[in-house]
């Protein structure tokens, strides 16, 4: 939709409007979800095959989603733009999944992972649906393990668990260092047993286009099938977003290719509210980018901050090679600044910190963009051996990549976008302001706050999948009974069909100049510099004004070749570049409106005399919801405000 | 340290699966830091700024564990790098002035769908088949009632860490797909989890894997191109418990 009728400059001077109801059952917190269970309308078994529902993802969020469902009885139409629904970005998880099972009897609880999620988020989650996550963290790990996912064990052959970041007790279970990977070959096992049943029915290669509403209510997608180019109508019930988040707005980062934001965006652009896009969590290892035609950034374990001590020469542009640079010329700036918790500083700590160096000047590395991660003192403490056994698939990845040997010489590292914490407004039923249209695992915005901690990414988006959207389903589906499906013939769904259709079109005959991918790079670039690690004022309405003219040029002067009928993987990255421009407009607007400091989410403007962030409870403690009034209208600021009945908020401190 | 080189490259182009397909030869210069896939990527990009159709390859993650990637390289699944999937190949691994030759993946059940890219489906239906322990959500008991030995939960691992790419298919003279096969089977078959179903799994998973591809004829070259190093000792365990099968089935149904 590439002309200025329908895509326009999102001029947005931000109002705030009407406050959210996120529906949060009433009673005291560890009832709320049981008491809610109970009040909610159940579809009995034999209705359940009148059901249709969609759900779009086949990551653990949507896999889990489509298993679960068809258990119960729904007839489940499955989606994937993947040509198998086994490559999901999922996969690539390293770390593992939190559950509150106390396993290891050190004092964990229901409670205390509640309450280290809602302070890791710093404050600006919801209680009632943290502490859900956390009742039902346990129930994900049985269920996973009854599916055969090889989680790791001790010799007397029962789970093991580690620590992770942001907790003191170790609740963390992990399959080597392929959690990811594991837990979605179970989810999706247990999705292909429901295909094998005929209760699921798998459409690969299948991209969301668009999202149908009639009457305000959510009635199916369209879809374009990536090898013929068909455009096609898909009608039902329900409609579920298991979609991902948006991380490659920024271009590179440690997103797959693939990932997208697009089917979120298109439901935004349909009425469904998009909350806190600026909360994006940046992860501090990841290997720099090595030239020009860097493709993506690689993630090493967080938990070689464990023996690994980061540092960068006390010179400015100092050339020399690490060995050569003596002990009193270097910097080791963690460790200095912060004695208490030194090279283990939170996820958001790090990677300011390191950015301001490299912003200084002592930037290492032939593009002088990282810091040094250096285990010399470690191995010659615990010895190679010791430090082998501990990070030894992570040192050989290292050096595949770089060519360089990490006991050799210190790692070089850089921070990199990892995870979106934004993403589609959600009510404690996880529907969208769409009734009918419902969102779950990264793509909705609900359980991490401003900031995710280490290993929750993979409980929440089986906690949506398997044990919470399979109930509220059921309560907004059963008084729909009798009512058949919009027919795929309506109106809303023929208009839909073709004006995806033209916009396929429109992106062929432009016949410009430029690939995409280059509008895709210089966008990242923007958003990198101005709503990145750092943000201020001047840099958001920088970004603003930019982004909006690479936008005009993008529609002008792209250059998609080839043809609309045929596999054509350029023709498919415009259309989610296109919904990146509009995104990326969108989060530099939601993060000059949050004036103060919270986890992902750092202002210049509002930080504390030592250069920490400081939130303005009085003033933010709300979810900002932003509605879509049409192209290059303003969009509205909904507020969802934020109460907090059970933890006293705190000013994080590390030092 | 990084270096300029020129590659000579000699591609696979295919405009759809039922069109003649042909090498098309490009000399590209790339910095030896670049992945093999940036190689691609900078060549597309030239491509498309000379008003010519860029490669049509496939990549997701582009960190070796979606499976997604995966090409032939010199007659290599992969690539010539051990334990590599072809988007963690690096430039470093070739010289300036060496010939590349990039094909898809050869295989009469992997037909080409443009360029490099190739149909898997099949992959996905020998799961479907069978591939999974029926346990539905909500039914599973606490996970350490069933204590699991730490040996078959890490040679379930072993064999779970399969990714899916199909170079096992491509590598083989048969087009067999033994290896991807008997990973899921040996994963599911080494864990009390996976018993109840273990006999009924094999047979209908091999008689999956059997209407689309080639018979195993003990080669080896599957494990070879594997990216994951998954062992042939599990193509042994499945062919053991497929002869098992045959006769535990017919047991378990009374018809001995």
């Amino acid at each position: 939709m590439p002309n200025e009728t329908t895509r326009g400059s999102l001029n947005m001077e931000t109002e705030t409007n009407t406050l959210l109801d996120s529906r949060v059952p009433s009673g005291p917190l560890e009832d709320k979800w049981e008491n809610h269970k109970f009040s909610m309308k159940l579809v009995n078994p034999n209705n359940k095959r009148k059901f249709d529902v969609i759900v779009v993802g086949t990551g653990l969020a949507g896999a889990s989603a489509a298993a679960s469902l068809g258990e119960l009885g729904y007839k489940v139409k499955a989606f994937t733009f993947h040509d198998s629904p086994r490559r999901a970005h999922s996969i690539a998880a390293q770390g593992g999944i939190n559950a509150a099972k106390n396993y290891k009897n050190d004092g964990d609880s229901v409670y205390r992972l509640f309450y280290d999620t809602i302070k890791g988020g710093d404050y600006r989650s919801r209680e009632a649906n943290v502490h859900r996550l956390a009742e039902v963290s346990t129930n994900i790990i049985d269920q996973a393990t009854a599916q055969g996912v090889p989680f790791a064990r001790e010799y007397g052959g029962l789970l093991d668990n580690r620590s992770f970041g942001g907790a003191q007790v170790s609740r963390t279970f992990y399959a080597r260092g392929q959690t990811g990977q594991q837990l979605l070959l179970g989810a999706y096992s247990a999705m292909m047993r429901q295909v094998s049943a005929g209760s699921v029915e798998l459409h690969t290669r299948s991209e969301l286009l668009d999202v149908v509403t009639k009457d305000g209510k959510a009635c199916g997608i369209v879809t374009r099938d990536l090898l013929s180019g068909e455009v096609s109508a898909h009608s039902a019930h329900a409609v579920v977003l298991a979609t991902g988040g948006y991380g490659n707005v920024y271009f590179l980062s440690t997103n797959a290719m693939m990932s997208n934001v697009t089917a979120a965006w298109r439901a935004h652009r349909r009425g469904a509210f998009f909350a806190n896009p600026c909360y994006t969590q940046i992860h501090p290892t990841c290997i720099p980018a090595s030239d020009d035609f860097q493709s993506k950034l690689t993630l090493m374990s967080e938990s070689l901050r464990n023996d690994g001590r980061i540092w960068v020469p006390d010179a400015f542009d100092d050339s020399r090679p690490a060995h050569e640079i003596p002990e009193n010329e270097r910097d080791y700036y963690l460790e200095t600044k912060y004695p208490a918790f030194g090279n283990l500083v939170p996820r958001d700590v790090a990677s300011r910190n390191a950015k301001n160096v490299v912003d200084q000047g002592h930037g290492v590395g032939p593009l002088k963009n990282g810091v040094y991660l250096d285990f010399a003192a470690a191995v010659e403490r615990d010895g190679q051996d010791a430090i082998s056994a501990k990070y030894g698939n992570l040192f050989d990845m290292y050096e595949s990549i770089t060519g360089e040997n990490p006991y050799e010489v210190p790692m070089r590292i850089y921070p990199a976008i990892h995870y979106t914490m934004g993403g589609v407004w959600v009510d404690y039923n996880l529907m969208t302001t769409i009734p009918g249209l419902y969102a779950i695992g990264e793509a909705n915005f609900s359980d991490h706050g401003a900031n995710r901690l280490g290993a929750s990414a993979l409980m929440q988006g089986l906690a949506d999948g398997y044990f919470v959207l399979p109930y509220t389903i059921g309560d907004g589906l059963a008084d729909q009974l009798g009512n058949p499906a919009v027919s795929t013939d309506d109106p809303v769904f023929t208009n839909a069909v073709s004006a995806i259709e033209d916009e396929t079109a429109k992106w062929l005959s432009i016949n410009g100049t430029r690939s995409v991918d280059y509008f895709h790079r210089e966008l990242g670039r923007l958003v990198w510099d101005h709503i990145g690690m750092s943000r201020n004022k001047e840099g958001l309405e920088k970004a603003i004004s930019e982004i909006s003219a690479l936008k005009e040029e993008f529609y002008s002067d792209v250059r998609v070749l080839g043809s609309a009928d045929t596999l054509n993987l350029s023709l498919e990255k415009a259309g989610r570049v296109s919904d990146f421009f509009e995104l990326a407009e969108l989060m530099a607007h939601d993060a000059l409106k949050r004036e103060e400091s919270c986890g992902g989410h750092f202002r210049e403007e509002h930080q504390t005399p030592e250069g920490e962030a400081q939130r303005d409870d009085e003033g933010f403690a709300h979810v900002a919801a932003w509605e879509w009034n049409g192209a290059g209208s303003l969009q509205t600021r909904h507020v969802e405000q934020l109460d907090f009945e059970n933890v006293t908020l705190t000013q994080r401190s590390y030092k | 340290m990084s270096e300029v080189i020129t590659v000579n490259l000699k591609i696979w182009r295919q405009e759809g699966p039922d069109k003649e397909g042909h090498f098309e030869e490009h000399a590209q210069k790339i910095t030896t830091e670049a992945s093999f896939l940036e190689m691609i990527d900078v060549l597309n990009e030239d491509l498309n700024n000379k008003g010519l159709e860029p490669v049509a390859i496939e990549s997701d993650c582009r960190e070796g564990i979606c499976g997604t990637c995966g090409v032939m390289i010199n007659g290599q699944a992969h690539g010539p790098r051990k334990a590599t999937t072809t988007c963690q190949l690096h430039m470093r691994e070739f010289s300036d002035g060496d010939q590349i030759v990039i094909e898809p993946f050869r295989a009469g059940s992997f037909p080409v769908i443009r360029d490099l890219v190739v149909d898997r489906s099949p992959f996905d239906q020998i799961i479907e088949s069978g591939g999974y322990i029926s346990v539905n959500t909500g039914a599973a008991s606490d996970a350490n009632l069933t204590p699991v030995p730490k040996e078959a939960a890490d040679q379930a691992f072993d064999a779970a860490a399969c990714i899916g790419c199909g170079a096992c298919v491509a590598a083989c003279p048969n087009s067999a797909a033994q290896l991807f096969t008997s990973a899921k089977i040996a994963h599911m078959g080494s864990l009390p989890q996976g018993q109840p179903e273990r006999w009924k799994r094999t047979e209908s998973m091999v008689g999956t894997m059997e209407e689309f591809f080639g018979s195993c004829t003990n080669h080896g070259e599957c494990h070879e191109a594997c990216p994951k190093e998954i062992s042939l000792d599990f193509i042994a365990f499945m062919n053991r418990d497929y002869m098992k099968a045959k006769i535990k089935n017919r047991a378990l149904s009374g018809q001995r």
